[in-house]
């Protein structure tokens, strides 16, 4: 133990976060210059994602350098293990919020708005000829919010859909293993794989999107069936695709010859991430879809 | 906490800091960046202190003086935000980043890099927030909560800035607390068990979990804001099957929370600072870990109770009510174990002590009055009105603010070599302690007679007591400005302190040198 706190490594002075707070501050600030329509809200925007883009290139990079030099203890891995899980942890918990939130409209507002129990007044004043179901079809104000015209399915798209992440857990870990057996070629194999079955997955659910759009008149705007659905599977949706780009990197890097079978945590480090990815989804599955 | 003998340290001399701003804008050293986040929060304390002058100026007499009405919410809602996410987190933060290295032998924080954007994030997110007021249409005018549909159908425009903005300081909280539990989790001294922690170490570990559980939640609440806002979803509008008081529940998920966020580090302050002048060991140390993890996790599940006049079911309601005051039981240890650490104890009142006597006896009291709060029927009585503002102000400015300058008096000689001015911090401690009465306690009466929160203009019969919370609230503004006197003045010199800066202390803190080497522990301390 003590041995190793004396290795533990402490880098010197980096450019790397207040570049990342400065591309934080113009992606926010174009971000809102977009939704005001303002001039050059998309140039600030891109801009700052451009900063934020560069500044990921440049610290992971510079930690990757630092990992290949032997820098890196034992204790340090357990540093970025645990920033890693607990990180996690905190994305669970901000979907955490849109399942309450689906929660509270499924059982609570819309029943409520319906007349359930106590809540009968409710009903009477605010809009009398709305009737609670879900999925919601018809909005309490039809003319303010127009409703799909029919809901989501579980078993077409959303079931092929489960099918592929649930694979793509299984081949994860297949690269996972083949890492650890030192068998390179099975490991590029797998990983490649799973990047091929997250696009497959990402194209259908853009063609689902386009489908739940143009003809089942299911939108962001069409009441809070759209508004639960959209974000919930959005917001999965772009987790799968920041996972991908980690796979990404990760097979860019195996392909660089990194990675030990005693040693590569970013593997593991990704790993983790698909698997978290994964589990919302079948979370996703089972409220948003199914039930 | 457990006694460590004072051993001396060698120390590698080579590391010291590089000059100039860069020093700053590039560290990986958690105590300049612990100096950071101590400055950034001084700066927004006055900022935010300021705001409450103008709010006190307003209400100094009934009818409209120098704000219009809509001006005047932007100022209680700027207030709340800056003094919340800008002055007490923040200051948390840095006492966190000075002290958790140095208390558990470690060489600095896990993860410096990540560290550095934590902090610097801060002041880019709050140039957005202050922005703001200079806005067409005034900034944020709906209080700190941002309650739908003020915030969404009514909110001006400048609230999209308001969302991003606290994206960015829940980015920076979040990151700055997987550090901080990192760090305690990873790199204690290898002797360093958890139950020989520091009581401070343990409720930041506490306070850490909490921070990465509620601060993804607030960003998902004004996630949902900015689409109701901007993209036509209807998270918080009945006419589309949402509703605006799910907006509020998904809030108080994360305030409730949030309001321990605020005051569980300065439950480690107080379990620091009152064994060191009570010359004692801490009473209790084992319940004291306990009752700090059943604080936070019934802070979970009493959320509610900030909404008991939202037509909630009944049952709901005495769930709600009966969990709070589930509360009082932890605290009420909590408060017991100081008591017996101080009972019969060697006691001597150097100011970090007289302020944790000053937060023993007001926390209490603001604990008492939210017992008051948690009481349904009650509550349907004092809900909105001044009542709230002086219970809330009674927790957080004696409770967490006290508890954040208590630590600044106990820790400054150990960062800066000096000690400060006894007889002037006195001055700072007395003027506080009993302006902070004058200008809070009248408000409880206010709000029992049915003084509404958040109003410019008030009926007559509220005048005197209204006036006499107004002196208090500028005498206290006054007495912040000796504080920075002294802090200033410390820094610049005053008599030199040792390694042992008060006599009674115990841990590893005090084995370091008085202001400690730039890089602490280069080998891990031995603790028994």
């Amino acid at each position: 133990m003590i041995k190793e706190h004396q290795h533990y490594y402490v880098p010197a002075q980096s450019y790397w976060p207040i570049v990342g707070a400065v591309g934080l501050f113009i992606m926010a600030i174009g971000g809102v210059n977009v939704l005001h329509q303002q001039a050059y809200g998309w140039y600030t925007f891109l801009a700052g994602s451009l900063i934020i883009a560069l500044m990921m290139f440049g610290w992971f990079g510079s930690v990757i350098v630092e990992s290949q030099k032997g820098l890196y203890s034992e204790q340090l891995d357990r540093s970025f293990r645990w920033g890693m899980v607990w990180f996690i942890f905190s994305e669970v918990m901000f979907f955490a919020a849109f399942f309450g939130a689906l929660f509270f409209a499924r059982y609570l507002s819309v029943p409520w708005l319906g007349g359930l129990g106590a809540k009968v007044s409710t009903h009477t004043v605010l809009w009398e000829h709305f009737q609670a179901t879900w999925p919601l079809l018809i909005n309490p104000d039809p003319s303010k919010f127009i409703g799909p015209t029919q809901a989501m399915h579980a078993w077409g798209i959303p079931a092929i859909n489960t099918l592929i992440l649930l694979c793509s857990g299984a081949t994860i870990t297949a690269a996972h293993h083949a890492l650890k057996n030192n068998h390179r070629p099975a490991l590029k194999r797998w990983l490649a794989i799973t990047i091929f079955l997250a696009a497959v997955f990402l194209s259908l659910q853009a063609y689902e999107y386009h489908h739940a759009y143009t003809t089942m008149g299911l939108k962001l705007n069409s009441g809070i069936y759209g508004a639960t659905f959209f974000m919930l599977t959005g917001f999965h949706g772009a987790h799968v695709t920041i996972g991908t780009l980690m796979l990404m990197v990760i097979l860019f890097r195996a392909f660089s010859g990194h990675f030990t079978p005693e040693k590569h945590f970013a593997f593991e480090a990704a790993a983790w991430y698909w698997h978290f990815v994964d589990a919302i989804w079948l979370i996703v599955f089972v409220l948003v879809y199914w039930l | 906490m457990s006694t460590i003998p004072i051993e001396v340290q060698d120390h590698n001399p080579h590391h010291s800091a590089p000059p100039g701003i860069k020093r700053w804008l590039l560290t990986t050293n958690h105590k300049d960046i612990g100096t950071l986040y101590l400055w950034f929060s001084l700066l927004m304390f006055l900022l935010g202190g300021s705001m409450a002058m103008g709010i006190r100026a307003e209400l100094f007499k009934p009818g409209l003086q120098f704000f219009e009405p809509h001006f005047f919410n932007q100022l209680t809602t700027m207030h709340g935000l800056i003094m919340i996410f800008g002055a007490v987190m923040p200051a948390f933060v840095g006492l966190a980043n000075w002290m958790l290295p140095i208390m558990i032998g470690a060489p600095d924080m896990a993860l410096p890099r990540m560290n550095n954007w934590s902090f610097w994030i801060l002041p880019f997110a709050f140039t957005l927030l202050i922005s703001t007021l200079f806005m067409k249409g005034g900034a944020p005018d709906f209080g700190w909560t941002a309650y739908a549909p003020l915030s969404t159908t009514y909110g001006p425009k400048s609230t999209d800035f308001f969302i991003f903005s606290i994206h960015l300081m829940g980015i920076s909280s979040i990151m700055g607390a997987i550090n901080i539990i990192a760090t305690i989790l990873n790199l204690r001294a290898p002797s360093m068990t958890l139950m020989k922690m520091p009581i401070f170490v343990w409720t930041w570990l506490i306070t850490a979990f909490l921070l990465i559980a509620v601060m993804p939640i607030l960003a998902g609440a004004v996630t949902m804001m900015l689409m109701d806002r901007n993209f036509g979803t209807s998270f918080f509008n009945a006419a589309g099957g949402g509703d605006p008081v799910m907006y509020q529940h998904i809030f108080w998920f994360f305030g409730h929370p949030e309001v321990y966020i605020m005051i569980l580090p300065s439950f480690g302050i107080m379990s620091e600072i009152i064994p060191t002048f009570s010359r004692k060991r801490l009473f209790g140390y084992p319940s004291m870990v306990y009752a700090t993890c059943s604080i936070a996790f019934l802070s979970f599940l009493v959320w509610a109770h900030h909404m008991f006049t939202t037509g909630m079911p009944v049952i709901g309601e005495i769930y709600f009510m009966l969990a709070t005051m589930l509360i009082a039981v932890p605290t009420g240890v909590k408060i017991f174990n100081w008591v017996a650490t101080m009972f019969r104890g060697s006691l001597s009142f150097e100011t970090p002590m007289l302020f944790a006597v000053a937060f023993l006896i007001m926390f209490t009291m603001g604990g008492f009055s939210g017992l008051m709060l948690a009481i349904v029927p009650a509550d349907f009585q004092y809900h909105d009105t001044y009542f709230v503002v002086a219970h809330f102000h009674y927790v957080l400015v004696p409770g967490a603010i006290f508890g954040i300058m208590a630590a600044v008096y106990y820790w400054l000689p150990k960062w800066t070599g000096h000690y400060y001015s006894e007889h002037l911090s006195k001055v700072h401690f007395w003027l506080s302690a009993i302006s902070i009465n004058v200008l809070f306690f009248p408000m409880h009466f206010l709000g029992l007679a049915g003084m509404p929160r958040r109003i410019p203009d008030y009926a007559l019969e509220f005048a005197d007591f209204n006036r006499i919370a107004s002196i208090g609230g500028f005498v206290f503004g006054a007495s912040q400005l000796i504080f920075l006197y002294i802090i200033i003045k410390t820094i610049r010199g005053g008599e030199k302190a040792p390694a042992l800066v008060w006599e009674g202390a115990n841990g590893l803190e005090w084995t370091l040198s008085s202001p400690p080497p730039y890089h602490s522990f280069s080998t891990p301390p031995l603790v028994p």
